[in-house]
């Protein structure tokens, strides 16, 4: 008998663990895909970001090589990352909205708001650092645009 | 006893006098506008800074449109619902018609051209510490923009707080002009501590309330409570808020964060203000925020 529960405890744990696990990190492939795409966007703007803060000194070459990937980036075809069902209600790990598929032509015209403000980056990033940081602003606007609309906050 | 009570009539007479002395709107002295000259550049820095478009542009209204101070935005609290009102160019429907007293007034004691109280979701706790000069360049800065004829809307606020006299009461309570960090402050600081406790208002959201929705001045921007739904508004103080001056600056024109998410929230509508300054004065506001003191951890749990 005490066997028995103790295996139905260590099952019922298992549960309580992956549950917790869960609540970190989307199991779902699609949600991991488009994650790592942000994390992406987050590493070259990083690199961009320091330049414009002054924290690390501006080179063109590494700055123009960050804004390229930004613009690559923007052209990854996301479709397949965002079917039906990843949004927080079904998947609590992700913070993305229903309304993300309730208005498609309007994520699809802040995702090209994106990429023209990355564009806009390439065009800059090499000139000098006040181009830079004067491309930086429509691109923090381009996510933040999204984020507002379609992203839940943080708990 | 005849005597006793006329002398209780009389008492009462004189408190009740009192009271509504105490209680009436106030206005400003003409003479501190007197000789001050508007700049309409001026003018536009301190549209942005004080952030007059967040609240009384038409709801949902994107990029120019926000321009276009139509009201109508409903803001819902405890107290009932504030809808923002007209305050475009239009002389009959807007402020068009307003002197620089009257937008003085209105500013820096919260009451309006007929004399009337206005609530405290205009927030003029904060406005009543403007310079003359950013009032009239202000008032000058507003007449450029669009006028549009959309009435405004009434407030759906219940008794007792539909009773605008009370508001005088309230004043008397929480309206505390003067600067909250004081003492030997550079003056980059100083252009930070006018931003933030004069314009930018961070203070109604980031400042904990108490029940009659007053500030706590005493734990200055210490975070609180989200009025609008779940999660708390973050504490900015010097111990809480431990990003570079740089990072803080950066975060206010861009909108990205130390680790490059961007802001969400309504903090979006308050970069879209910020993104418009100098990048001196996001500096500026950034050196203040590094300053304001930190505070211990059984003030908070109060």
């Amino acid at each position: 008998m005490m066997k028995k529960f103790s295996i139905f405890a260590a099952g019922l744990l298992s549960v309580v663990a992956i549950g917790a696990a869960i609540a970190h990190e989307s199991e779902n492939p699609a949600v991991k895909a488009r994650t790592s795409i942000m994390q992406l966007y987050a590493f070259n703007l990083g690199t961009l970001g320091g330049m414009a803060k002054g924290e690390t000194e501006y080179d063109a070459e590494a700055a123009t090589r960050a804004a390229n990937n930004l613009v690559v980036l923007t052209q990854i075809d996301q479709s397949a990352m965002w079917l039906a069902g990843s949004d927080n209600v079904s998947d609590p790990s992700t913070r993305a909205l229903p309304a993300i598929w309730e208005n498609f032509p309007d994520v699809a015209a802040k995702g090209q708001a994106m990429a023209d403000a990355a564009v806009a980056m390439q065009a800059a990033a090499g000139q000098d650092v006040e181009a830079l940081k004067g491309a930086m602003g429509n691109l923090g606007g381009a996510c933040s645009a999204c984020h507002k609309a379609y992203r839940a906050p943080k708990d | 006893m005849q005597r006793l009570f006329l002398f209780a009539a009389v008492s009462a007479l004189l408190v009740g006098l009192a009271g509504l002395f105490l209680t009436r709107p106030k206005s400003v002295d003409q003479a501190i506008l007197h000789g001050v000259s508007s700049d309409l550049t001026r003018g536009e820095i301190v549209f942005y800074a004080a952030g007059c478009a967040s609240c009384h542009s038409a709801p949902d209204a994107v990029g120019e449109e926000k321009l276009t101070l139509a009201g109508g935005r409903r803001f819902e609290t405890n107290f009932g619902t504030f809808i923002a009102p007209n305050i475009s160019s239009d002389p009959a429907a807007g402020i068009g018609s307003w002197s620089t007293l009257e937008l003085a007034n209105a500013l820096i004691h919260g009451t309006g051209p007929k004399g009337q109280h206005y609530y405290p979701a205009f927030p003029y706790t904060t406005y009543a510490n403007m310079t003359a000069e950013d009032i009239v360049s202000l008032h000058a800065f507003l007449g450029t923009l669009p006028a549009v004829a959309t009435e405004s809307k009434a407030h759906e606020v219940v008794f007792p707080f539909s009773v605008r006299r009370g508001l005088g009461g309230w004043k008397l309570l929480f309206m505390a002009p003067g600067w909250v960090v004081e003492g030997d402050l550079t003056d980059q600081q100083i252009r930070g501590r006018y931003l933030v406790e004069a314009l930018g208002h961070c203070a109604e959201c980031h400042t904990p309330r108490n029940g009659l929705g007053g500030l706590k001045r005493d734990i200055w921007l210490t975070g609180a409570p989200n009025p609008n739904g779940k999660g708390r508004i973050p504490g900015l103080t010097s111990d809480q808020l431990d990003w570079s001056e740089a990072d803080i600056a950066e975060y206010l024109k861009s909108g990205f964060t130390p680790d490059y998410d961007s802001a969400g929230g309504e903090m979006v509508e308050v970069i879209e203000n910020t993104s418009q300054l100098t990048d001196d004065d996001r500096l500026a506001i950034a050196a203040y925020l590094k300053v304001v003191p930190g505070q211990s951890t059984e003030l908070l749990s109060e």
